[in-house]
């Protein structure tokens, strides 16, 4: 008997060794060690080729924190990255609410035109606004014909920001939606009924309960516009730089390139959004309380 | 990803925006809200589809409805090419990534192992990383690697597809992980147990039970992969080497310069793609 437990046992290891190795071997090799990698880099140096120069130095890091480009590249991000999330919450929140709300067999439908964007390749997204906001685009061709004339709509920020709007949105509504319709819809009229306001009622009872969504959300549109520097190229004119427009120039681009640098600014945006992360999901949970 | 609610909870929901058959004002105005964010989705879409048709060279004018520039993008050889680079590389990032992505959810879902946490952390650290960091990362690894291989064998590698689809691979296994666990959650262990008794050996348990059972779960993250390496641009356009060009890198890359009704129609065809891709998943989520 107590063999025959053993041998089961055995037999249980070596099943669930060959589950994992396979996923542990290839995350380890092509996730795990290329991120260790960019971390030692950006403690390195590079020659005037832009090959990397094994010399410990904290240089990239210093370079980041006083020279102004750099640094700039980073508040700009993180503002925008903000801006964007708030926005993205307050488009999104409204729109998941009237998905839940709406009679049953409309829901699905609902939802699958909300995912069909998500689907669709992002580039091609951003590249449909460059069609109506460009010069002799769609839209100043409908400022003219109303006689307010043509204006500069695109290679600024606010185009940016459009763009990124436009591209996160559907990454906000699809949690918020899954949380709204979660939430027990009778709580907010027990609410009534004992006396709050709609505002309270929302405030204090629905709000807290769909926060996980609300967090979900937040973290999904956040974390690809920090690295984002398409839209602020095809939509921004690239005239200022966001974090992913260096990082993209020093690793493929500069001349030298400079891949320490780049490293080090990767290595640094991962921590900023680490903190950032971890400081909404404190504030946030704390709400809750 | 979207699970119907009960029934008993439906009824009170119906109730909702259309309460007792009429229009409260507040839901009025989240309905025209609603719409308007609608339209401010579709608009675009629309409109890129439908100035891929236009006769006008710059695509921003409508000056007539001609199909040129579907012919002219299937006489395009860079083009095509990097459709097919992009529908292989998709292939194969979706075959490896579903079966590595299953294996994992299976241990992670059957098993109680050490070091159990660490595990959960790697899977799920892809989906957080932003995009860009994961692809000089990989493009670091990469140059070291060939660096390290000139060394041992002579060979010297180049970036190509293989690199890209390595690279698909490592965050299409996450997603892979999340949906087919999933299912493995709402799976009965019951059954298998029932199996077992009736004297079914785990071989046969797998692939007449548990198999079958989950099967949605495996397309649905095979889907999902499939459709995040059709879309992938930025680790396409730091690991993909010269002459291996995939279709969102060679869009970027015509975008930049100028732009012309070919890259509407090709983003038409895309859109297509996509649309059939979320029908499906769809379709399979029905019958799930």
């Amino acid at each position: 008997m107590a063999m025959l437990q053993q041998q089961q046992q055995r037999r249980d290891r070596i099943r669930l060794m060959l589950l994992l190795t396979p996923g542990l071997l290839w995350l380890v090799l092509f996730f795990a060690l290329p991120l260790v990698i960019i971390v030692i880099y950006s403690f390195m140096t590079n020659d005037a080729l832009g090959r990397v120069v094994y010399q410990p130095t904290l240089d990239n890091y210093i370079t980041i924190f006083t020279q102004s480009l750099y640094i700039n590249a980073y508040w700009r991000s993180i503002w925008t990255s903000v801006l964007t999330t708030v926005i993205c919450l307050l488009l999104g929140y409204p729109l998941a609410l009237f998905i839940a709300r709406s009679p049953q067999q409309w829901r699905m439908p609902l939802l699958m035109l909300i995912l069909i964007p998500f689907w669709t390749n992002f580039l091609v997204r951003i590249y449909a606004w460059q069609i109506i906001l460009a010069n002799n685009g769609l839209l100043n061709g409908l400022l003219e014909f109303i006689g307010i004339g043509r204006l500069s709509l695109i290679n600024n920020e606010g185009a940016t920001l459009i763009g990124l709007i436009y591209g996160e949105l559907p990454f906000m509504v699809l949690p918020l939606y899954a949380a709204i319709d979660r939430f027990d819809f009778t709580l907010m009229e027990a609410a009534a009924d004992l006396g709050a306001s709609k505002v309270q009622a929302f405030l204090r009872i629905m709000l807290p309960m769909t926060m996980p969504g609300v967090v979900a959300g937040s973290v999904l549109v956040f974390i690809p516009t920090l690295g984002q520097f398409v839209v602020s190229e095809l939509l921004g004119g690239a005239k200022v730089d966001y974090l992913g427009n260096l990082i993209q120039r020093l690793f493929l681009r500069a001349n030298p390139i400079n891949w320490p640098l780049g490293s080090a600014m990767a290595v640094l945006m991962m921590i900023v959004l680490l903190v950032l992360i971890m400081l909404y999901f404190r504030a946030t949970t704390e709400e809750e309380r | 990803m979207i699970k119907t609610a009960p029934a008993a909870t439906t009824l009170a929901r119906a109730r909702g925006v259309f309460a007792e058959g009429r229009l409260t004002w507040s839901g009025l105005v989240l309905t025209i809200f609603s719409i308007l964010i609608y339209l401010f989705l579709y608009a675009p879409i629309v409109i890129l589809v439908i100035f891929s048709f236009t006769r006008d060279e710059f695509g921003v004018r409508w000056t007539g409805f001609t199909l040129d520039w579907y012919i002219r993008l299937f006489n395009n050889p860079r083009m095509m090419g990097a459709a097919w680079n992009t529908l292989v590389v998709a292939s194969v990032s979706t075959v490896v990534s579903t079966i590595i992505g299953t294996l994992l959810a299976m241990a992670m879902e059957r098993y109680r192992f050490r070091g159990r946490g660490a595990m959960e952390g790697l899977i799920y650290l892809p989906i957080v990383v932003p995009e860009i960091v994961m692809a000089v990362a990989l493009l670091a690894f990469s140059a070291i690697a060939f660096d390290l291989i000139k060394l041992v064998t002579g060979e010297t590698l180049r970036r190509n597809l293989t690199t890209v689809t390595i690279g698909h691979i490592a965050f299409s296994i996450s997603f892979v992980v999340v949906v087919v666990r999933t299912s493995l959650k709402n799976f009965d262990r019951r059954l298998e147990e029932a199996a077992a008794d009736l004297g079914a050996d785990s071989w046969n348990i797998f692939w007449r039970i548990t198999f079958p059972l989950i099967l949605p779960g495996i397309i649905g993250g095979a889907l999902l992969a499939f459709t995040l390496s059709l879309d992938d641009f930025i680790i396409s356009l730091f690991l993909s080497g010269p002459g291996t060009s995939l279709l969102p890198v060679e869009v970027y890359n015509r975008v930049r310069r100028a732009v012309t009704p070919e890259i509407n129609a090709i983003s038409t065809l895309m859109l297509l793609l996509s649309m059939v891709l979320v029908a499906l998943s769809q379709l399979l989520q029905r019958r799930r």
